[in-house]
């Protein structure tokens, strides 16, 4: 009996030992990003990220001065483009989606399953593939360089439809028959009843959709030209050429661009995680 | 009553009219089109006949290694650490599932800043300071040939995306009855057989649903490919599908032609995943 405890703490440990070495590996990279943002970029530029530089020895906030005042104070321009995208879109994509889903997940009526096997459908089909006539019909509504242009294609997600239509379904059927007999109309009842029963289902939707727009980059890349459009990706991306760099803005600007996601997840783990668990789940 | 529900899947209905069936038929229109701005003309096939290039087959070639070599380490790899984590220290595995989560926070774009810099030339830079310390030489990985390019861009993937992939293993996982294997503690089956016994065939839903979205945004890669080299990578060595109809359509203005190349992308994805599918009894199961 001692001897087959012993035999699994050991196998135990092995596991621990191994899964902290892959812990290590995926974290370093973020370590790095930290610790080189406060370092002269003409190093990284030279020699990259060295064993030496990751040690935090060096502390110097110029790069951040640099985001502020260097390129013409563009950074700080960025920043609020990206941050009011992904207010707007984070916002639309939840009014729309969640009706649509609720829609989809309380009723009966002709052409549902139809509808909730088409959103399942476009939840597969990549918008990549797409960007041409797309591109073609934005040119045509005079929406390039504008929020809009950004914002329309990403409106109705079906990753969100398909999450709050989940959510409804668990909706007890007796409260909202209880709101018709008070004589509500079905539009008060979901803004009266079942939207705050959907409070867990708008928190984990508004963090998804929020991160999905701040990190957006292929769609921004073609409809974005102008500088004072420039969302951080986009932005981040021009200090990118494939021979030489920018690298005191870039390294601070991509610290700067990704902390603030980073320290929302810490506060809100439960809702990313479950935000994502639910396609996984009905594969 | 009887018109709230369509009141309600209305947005739904405008936005796929809009931003997929008009997309998709215009992208099998233009596909027949030559066009030119002001001017568009039918040409037949024409397009479908001049695609064929040697860019073409460049393009299909990467998106296809990237997508195989992906689901090779982005299924396997994620399986095994999400059944290391299954186990019954919630408070630490929590903690280790965040770990791993955090690099799909950053943007593609952050990612590449970072591999670019752990990647660098320099013999001191991280990696090929590995290199060198295990008698290698210091390589150049990002203008280094097809191997080290292809290299880069699945590492890239490896590293945003495995925290996912285990969330969605995860939560597979946690679907399967304890039971099946207290029932398999009492009859002695050893840890192997449980994992290929009851493990995976129990998982096989979550992997056919993780499988068919890695062949789907396989295909669809470019971002990954167009942080390293702004869609101009030395002999295409970062060429991909998504890439060469950005190339064409955007660097080129040859829209006809993009489009053609669209269209044989979506068919390629629905017969590889169909496949896929396939080869997993999906439709079987069914029928």
């Amino acid at each position: 009996m001692a001897i087959h405890t012993q035999r699994l703490s050991v196998s135990e440990a092995g596991k621990y030992v191994l899964l902290g070495i892959v812990a290590l590996l995926f974290v370093f990279p973020i370590y790095s990003l930290i610790t080189s943002s406060f370092r002269p970029g003409r190093d990284l530029m030279r020699y990259g990220v060295t064993f030496a530089s990751i040690i935090p020895n060096f502390f110097s906030t110029n790069n951040y001065t640099a985001l502020i005042t260097g390129h013409s104070g563009e950074y700080p321009v960025w920043y609020r483009n990206s941050i009011l995208l992904a207010f707007f879109q984070t916002g639309f994509t939840l009014a729309f989606s969640s009706f649509v889903g609720y829609g989809l997940g309380v009723y009966q009526f002709k052409g549902r399953n139809a509808l909730t096997m088409l959103v399942l459908v476009i939840l597969i089909v990549p918008l990549q593939i797409l960007i041409l006539p797309l591109y073609k019909l934005t040119t045509t509504l005079h929406a390039m360089n504008t929020f809009p242009g950004i914002l329309l294609p990403f409106i109705v997600s079906p990753f969100a439809i398909f999450f709050f239509r989940q959510y409804a379904v668990g909706i007890p059927k007796d409260y909202l028959d209880a709101g018709r007999i008070d004589g509500l109309s079905e539009y008060s009842i979901f803004f009266r009843i079942s939207a705050p029963l959907m409070i867990p289902a708008f928190g984990a939707m508004a963090i998804l959709v929020a991160q999905q727009s701040w990190n957006n980059f292929l769609w921004p890349l073609i409809v974005v030209t102008t500088a004072n459009m420039f969302t951080l990706t986009i932005g981040l991306n021009s200090l990118l050429t494939p021979y030489g760099n920018n690298y005191d803005m870039l390294i601070a600007g991509s610290c700067a661009a990704s902390v603030p996601i980073i320290i929302v997840f810490f506060f809100f783990q439960k809702y990313f995680i479950s935000g994502l668990s639910a396609g996984g789940i009905k594969g | 009553m009887r018109r709230a529900p369509y009141v309600f899947v209305l947005p739904f209905i405008i936005s796929v009219l809009v931003f997929y069936l008009y997309p998709i038929i215009g992208t099998i229109v233009m596909s027949f089109q030559d066009v030119v701005p002001g001017e568009t003309r039918w040409i037949g096939t024409a397009n479908y006949q001049k695609m064929f290039s040697e860019d073409f087959y460049k393009a299909l070639g990467n998106s296809f290694k990237y997508t195989v070599l992906t689901i090779l380490i982005l299924i396997p790899m994620p399986v095994v650490l999400a059944v290391m984590l299954n186990s019954q220290r919630r408070k630490t595995n929590s903690v280790y599932r965040a770990l791993l989560f955090l690099p799909s926070l950053v943007s593609v774009v952050v990612a590449g800043t970072i591999f670019r810099l752990m990647f660098a030339y320099s013999p001191r830079a991280v990696t090929n300071a590995v290199v060198v310390f295990l008698g290698g030489r210091a390589m150049d990985w990002v203008l280094g040939g097809a191997g080290p390019a292809m290299f880069l861009m699945v590492m890239i993937a490896v590293w945003r995306w495995t925290g996912v992939n285990i969330v969605y293993f995860l939560s597979g996982l946690q679907s399967i009855p304890t039971e099946l294997y207290e029932a398999a503690d009492i009859d002695g089956v050893g840890p192997l057989s449980r994992l290929l016994y009851i493990t995976l065939p129990l998982l096989k839903p979550t992997i056919i649903f993780v499988t068919t979205i890695s062949i789907f945004g396989g295909f669809a890669m470019f971002e990954e490919s167009f942080i390293f080299w702004q869609g101009q990578s030395p002999n295409n060595v970062g060429l991909t599908m998504v890439g060469l109809i950005y190339k064409k359509g955007f660097q080129t203005g040859s829209l006809g032609l993009a489009s053609s190349t669209g269209i044989i992308l979506i068919v390629v994805i629905l017969v590889v995943s169909w496949i896929a599918l396939r080869s997993f009894g999906f439709f079987k199961r069914e029928s």
